[in-house]
C-alpha cells in the first residue's frame, strides 16, 4: 500500500513539474499613443511567453530594441531616452493566475493574471485581465491594459508631453504551442 | 525510511510548485536565442559631428533638413560686433533611399558652391552573434563652386568641379562616447598654383560625449598630411560644439576655425588659427520629416 502510495505520488510530481507548459519565441505586443498632436505605433514581434496550465503560470520576457516603430526617430528616442535599452534591453513579467483552464478542452477563458512587471529596471506588482483561447495544442493568451512611464521611472520631457499619451495603450497578443 | 522519501518527495514536490513562478522566467531566459544579433544605433545624434559627416545617414524614407550657418571670426574687433555682422550658410537636403544607401546635396554661400554625395552604411556596428566591432559608412560626394571672376573666363565648370571619397569608421564605445576616424581622398581638377596637389589626403577624427540624454559635447580635427598645399598657410580644421536634441530637431552651437562647411573648402582650404583667435562662432541645425512610414 504504501509503495503504491509512493509510486503514485513520484508519478503526480513528475507531471506536476513537466506539466502542461505553453511556449512561444514570437509572440506579438503592441504599443500605442494617441494624441491630437501626434499617434504613435510600435510592434515587437520578438516577445518570449510561457504559460504553466497546472501550476497557473505565466512569463514574459520581450527585447525592448525589437519594437518597431512606425518613425525610425520615434524608435531611436523610445530606445535611447525613454527605455534606455543599452542599459535595460529587457522588459519581464512573471505571474500567476487564479482560474483553472480545464485540460484537453477547447475554449476561451477570462483570467486575472497577477504578477511583478519589470521595464527600465524598476519592477512593479500588476494585475492584468486577459483571456486564454485553448485550441488544441496551441494556446492564445490576449491582452489589453495600460501602462504609465512614470510609474517606471521613464521621464517624458516637457518639450514632448503633448505629444503622448499619459498611458500607453498595450496589447498583448502570444500564440504559444505545447511544449513536449 | 520509507516514510522519509515519502516525506522529502512530497517535500520537493511542494516546492517544485512554488519555485514554479520564477522558474518559467529563468526557463525563458535559458531557452532564449542565444546572442541574436542587435545593430548598435544613435552613434551619433547628427549627419555632422561639425563639419564632418557621421556614418550617421537618415533612414529609408526620411528626409534631413539641415542648415549650417557659420558667423565671421570672432577676433575681427567691435567693428564687426565680434564677426556676428558677417555669416557664412549652408542648406543642405539629405534623404534616406534605402536602409543603407542615402543621397544629398547642399548649397553654400561661400563661393556659391554647390555639392552633392552619396552615402552607403557598409557595416553597421553590433552586438551577439557575428558581432561587428564598427560602422562604416562610405561617402562618395562632388563639388562645384560658381563664383564668377571677371578676370579668368577659362575657369570652366571641370576646373571648378572636386570630388571627394570618404570612408567613414565609427565606433560607439559606451552608450555616451562615440570616436570616428574617416580617411579622406579628395580630387581638385584645377588648384591654384603648380606647386599644390591636385589629389589631397587626409584624415578626420572625431567624437561625442554625451552628458545628458538630449546633450552632447562633439569634437573633430582634420589632419591633412603635409606637402600638398602649398600656396596657401593652411592649418588643419579644428572644430569643437555643443549638440542640443529636442524631438525632431537636432541644434548644434560650434567653434571652428574653418569657413566653409564643404569638404572641399574645410579641408585644404582653413587658414584661420585657434592660437590668434580666427574663431567662427556658427550653428548647425537639422530638422528629420518622415515622408515614407514603416508597418502600419
Amino acid at each position: 500500500m504504501k509503495r503504491c502510495a509512493l509510486v503514485s505520488l513520484i508519478l503526480f510530481s513528475v507531471t506536476f513539474c513537466f506539466g502542461q507548459v505553453y511556449m512561444t519565441r514570437n509572440g506579438n505586443i503592441k504599443l500605442s499613443s494617441d494624441t491630437p498632436l501626434e499617434s504613435i505605433r510600435a510592434e515587437n514581434k520578438d516577445v518570449e511567453a510561457a504559460i504553466d496550465l497546472n501550476n497557473r503560470n505565466i512569463a514574459f520576457s520581450l527585447p525592448l530594441k525589437s519594437f518597431v516603430f512606425t518613425r525610425s526617430l520615434m524608435q531611436e528616442h523610445f530606445n535611447e531616452k525613454y527605455v534606455e535599452s543599452d542599459k535595460y534591453p529587457r522588459s519581464t513579467f512573471s505571474g500567476s493566475f487564479g482560474e483553472t483552464i480545464p485540460k484537453g478542452q477547447d475554449g476561451s477563458y477570462p483570467v486575472k493574471v497577477r504578477g511583478k512587471l519589470t521595464l527600465h529596471g524598476v519592477t512593479r506588482d500588476v494585475e492584468i485581465p486577459g483571456t486564454f483561447v485553448r485550441k488544441g495544442n496551441v494556446l492564445t493568451g490576449t491582452a489589453n491594459f495600460k501602462l504609465n512611464p512614470t510609474d517606471y521611472k521613464i521621464r517624458i520631457p516637457y518639450i514632448v508631453r503633448d505629444k503622448i499619451e499619459k498611458e500607453t495603450a498595450i496589447e498583448v497578443n502570444i500564440e504559444c504551442n505545447q511544449k513536449q | 525510511m520509507v516514510r522519509l522519501v515519502f516525506t522529502l518527495i512530497l517535500f520537493c514536490s511542494v516546492l517544485a510548485g512554488q519555485a514554479q513562478d520564477s522558474s518559467l522566467l529563468s526557463m525563458l531566459d535559458d531557452s532564449s536565442a542565444p546572442g541574436k544579433k542587435i545593430l548598435v544605433t544613435q552613434t551619433f545624434k547628427a549627419k555632422r559631428i561639425v563639419n564632418t559627416q557621421t556614418v550617421e545617414a537618415p533612414a529609408k524614407g526620411d528626409l534631413n533638413f539641415i542648415i549650417m550657418h557659420r558667423f565671421g571670426e570672432i577676433n575681427d574687433g567691435s567693428y564687426e560686433f565680434f564677426g556676428l555682422d558677417n555669416a557664412t550658410m549652408r542648406i543642405g537636403l539629405d534623404y534616406g533611399l534605402t536602409e543603407k544607401l542615402a543621397i544629398g546635396i547642399g548649397r553654400s554661400s561661400l563661393e556659391k558652391t554647390f555639392d552633392g554625395y552619396l552615402k552607403y552604411k557598409l557595416l553597421r556596428q553590433s552586438t551577439g552573434a557575428g558581432a561587428m566591432p564598427v560602422s562604416v559608412s562610405l561617402v562618395g560626394s562632388i563639388t562645384n563652386y560658381t563664383l564668377k571672376f571677371d578676370n579668368k573666363p577659362y575657369l570652366n565648370a571641370k576646373y571648378r568641379t572636386s570630388y571627394m571619397v570618404q570612408a567613414l569608421v565609427a565606433r560607439k564605445i559606451t552608450t555616451a562616447l562615440s570616436l570616428q576616424v574617416a580617411p579622406t581622398w579628395q580630387h581638385f581638377n584645377l588648384v591654384p598654383t603648380a606647386r599644390d596637389k591636385n589629389e589631397v589626403f587626409s584624415t578626420s577624427i572625431g567624437g561625442r560625449l554625451k552628458f545628458t540624454k538630449s546633450m552632447s559635447i562633439t569634437a573633430e580635427y582634420n589632419i591633412l598630411f603635409p606637402d600638398q598645399v602649398s600656396s596657401i598657410d593652411v592649418k588643419n580644421s579644428l572644430s569643437m560644439g555643443i549638440d542640443i536634441e529636442t524631438g525632431g530637431h537636432v541644434f548644434q552651437l560650434v567653434f571652428t576655425n574653418s569657413q566653409g562647411m564643404t569638404e572641399s573648402q574645410f579641408i585644404p582650404r582653413t587658414t584661420g588659427s585657434w592660437g590668434k583667435g580666427d574663431i567662427y562662432f556658427g550653428f548647425n541645425i537639422s530638422r528629420n520629416f518622415t515622408l515614407g512610414k514603416k508597418g502600419k
